[in-house]
């Protein structure tokens, strides 16, 4: 079975006004289109990086595909079965390979767990081991997410730690069940340079080691290099563009992908920009444009971009693109 | 020339109940009229402190307790409070990296304006006020009628630039702009950044750039200083910096960082964590993480070395 993770045409719509008012009698409910109609695979042993600015819906993507959010719309299937069929007791033991790393390590952390008994406590709710067995198998784990020595550091509170060994803390509790994909929401975004680049080799290292799939949302498109198979770019809800990352990189398609590249900024002062970035910001997810959601801000943009948002295209061997002029020009 | 700014052994220390801490030890940097100095580091690694020592803003139990400050030649760390709040502002302006948080929730933007102009030309009428913030706005792009508008109705990298528009107002000569981009996304900062750099040229601006981004810092500076642990690592221009690092703290952050235009698909990382500045190593600062350690490195701490436009504190240029 090649495709761990099956999305399919996934919606989360939120209810702007939450009064119950609101939502037994009005008629027009507004609703925040978080997440609106994606779809994509991972497959087992691959990275896939989930990229776009604040509010594209990537983060609500990544809860959505663990069922950490209740669907308005659609599928995922772990290993060909819907996550969202299954009863309580059988989610439950499902969750133990499906985990997740937040990005903030010091919001996800209880300050009054020892960090070892936080990192235990996934193994204290789903299995039945003996105290020594949890205790010895949380200190391997310790070891091996570089929280070393480990007996030393079990007993520590989280604010004794350094911001990089909180963050690794939480990458051992995500792994402590054996869990065979993980979502990484921004897992460096916190961090200093040099702690971000020792936290990506340790979960390239980790990947290998426990033969991990990873959903890697993030805003950072040069770390996406480091670590990702294939990058899927989203804006306001959408999936513009899904493909292999050197391709995506290297010969980007949709013009949003175009300009999330020329914007990151290059550490070389010889650098010029060429590309030109798009003026304006996000429009409201609330009422998004008609037709591509990025046409008010695209110069590429035609009139038939305002009528219909296009649909993914193959434009080459496992890269998709929404964007039918870009297409109908090559590329 | 005369530089705008000349920080000479700056000391800032934060006493507290584990101990002092010496969040900048022994910094001296000079900004020259119109030039963009990059101020680089990690978190912890004083370049906010030294931001902020600069217009007098520490927060106890912060102090300076060295060291001189020179504006136009003035010592800013001798200044009396009347002095210090003719400067703020008006001569120095500073701007955060949360406009959110930075602009007063309840105020009308045109108020805030108006606020922060009357406060430094009293007597100044209401209508000439709004009409130099109307000027303002416009060359930032943003539509005058906007004044009458709160923070909550606009965008990040709406009131990014209203934040530097405010800062602008005063014409002031030095900007200290302490990670401006960090709460923005990544074309709001492309923009951004553009914007600086013209307003840069309209303004005839001197900038101290404080970031831990260095892409950002390698696009705007004309130098770079590098800080670590307190302490100044090194200096210079930021073609030198970039192409040659000479302190193997600075060529180890370089290596770190993701580079988008490279081919590459593996970092360097930089083993150990950066220093407890209550007790700090004795000698160099990052001589525990350093790779090209020596004995000297240990016990002395090496002062900045090497030419003029291009220093570091390095015993291995010593």
């Amino acid at each position: 079975m090649d495709e761990l993770i099956k999305v399919n045409h996934l919606k989360k719509h939120f209810p702007v006004d939450k009064s119950l008012w609101a939502q037994l009698f009005s008629r027009n409910q507004r609703v925040v289109r978080a997440v609106d109609d994606v779809s994509f695979f991972i497959r087992k042993g691959e990275v896939l990086g989930l990229a776009g600015e604040s509010g594209c819906g990537k983060t609500t993507t990544g809860r959505l595909v663990l069922r950490l959010l209740a669907p308005t719309a659609g599928d995922v299937l772990y290993r060909g079965v819907s996550i969202f069929s299954q009863r309580r007791e059988a989610m439950r033991r499902m969750r133990e390979k499906l985990q997740i790393i937040f990005q903030d390590p010091f919001a996800s952390l209880s300050p009054r767990m020892r960090v070892g008994d936080s990192i235990a406590h996934p193994l204290v709710v789903h299995r039945s081991c003996s105290k020594g067995e949890i205790r010895d198998w949380t200190t391997t784990i310790m070891e091996k997410v570089g929280l070393s020595p480990a007996a030393y550091l079990y007993n520590k509170y989280p604010h004794q730690l350094s911001g990089g060994q909180r963050q690794r803390v939480v990458i051992a509790r995500a792994l402590i069940s054996r869990p065979d994909f993980v979502v990484a929401d921004e897992p460096i975004a916190m961090a200093d340079v040099s702690v971000s680049a020792m936290i990506l080799e340790l979960m390239v290292r980790l990947k290998e080691e426990f033969d991990l799939t990873y959903l890697f949302i993030t805003h950072d498109l040069a770390t996406c290099k480091y670590i990702c198979d294939r990058i899927a770019i989203m804006y306001l809800g959408k999936i513009l563009e899904i493909g292999p990352l050197q391709e995506v990189f290297k010969q980007p398609v949709h013009p949003y992908t175009n300009a999330l590249l020329a914007a990151v900024p290059v550490p070389d002062p010889k650098f010029r920009r060429s590309d030109p970035i798009p003026k304006g910001e996000i429009p409201s997810a609330v009422s998004p444009p008609s037709g591509c959601r990025f046409h008010p801000r695209c110069i590429q943009a035609e009139p038939a971009c305002a009528r219909q948002m296009p649909p993914l295209k193959e434009v080459r061997p496992g890269h998709w693109a929404a964007c039918p002029p870009m297409q109908r020009r090559g590329g | 020339m005369e530089p705008i700014l000349e920080i000479n052994r700056l000391e800032v220390k934060f006493p507290i109940h584990i101990g002092t801490v010496r969040a900048v030890e022994d910094v001296s940097l000079s900004l020259q009229p119109g030039e963009v100095m990059g101020l680089v580091g990690e978190s912890g690694c004083g370049k906010s402190t030294l931001g902020f020592s600069i217009l007098r803003l520490l927060r106890p139990p912060g102090r300076i307790s060295g060291g001189e400050i020179r504006y136009h030649g003035e010592d800013i760390v001798q200044m009396g409070t009347a002095q210090l709040l003719g400067l703020r502002g008006k001569r120095i302006a500073m701007i955060f990296q949360d406009p959110l948080t930075s602009l007063n929730p309840l105020f009308r933007i045109g108020d805030q304006f108006i606020e922060s102009i009357a406060t430094h030309e009293p007597g100044i009428k209401k209508r000439a006020a709004l009409a130099r913030a109307a000027d303002m706005l416009q060359r930032l792009g943003i539509s005058a009628e906007r004044l009458s508008e709160y923070p909550h109705q606009m965008s990040g990298g709406m009131r990014q630039r209203i934040m530097i528009g405010m800062a602008l107002v005063l014409n002031p000569d030095l900007l200290i702009a302490d990670e401006p981009t960090t709460a923005l996304d990544v074309i709001v900062e492309a923009q951004f950044l553009d914007l600086l750099n013209e307003l840069r040229d309209q303004f005839n601006l001197t900038i101290l750039l404080i970031s831990h981004n260095l892409g950002i810092v390698a696009q705007m500076a004309d130098r770079i200083s590098v800080m670590y642990g307190g302490r100044l690592m090194e200096c210079g221009t930021a073609g030198a910096v970039f192409a040659d690092p000479l302190h193997p703290y600075t060529q180890g952050l370089l290596a770190s960082i993701p580079n988008i235009k490279l081919d590459q698909t593996e970092l360097a990382t930089m083993p150990g964590a950066p220093p407890d500045l209550v007790s700090p190593p004795p000698g160099c600062v990052f001589n525990p993480r350093c790779p090209r350690v020596m004995a000297i490195c240990r016990d002395q701490r090496p002062s900045l070395m090497g030419s003029a436009d291009h220093l570091a504190a390095c015993w291995l240029y010593g």
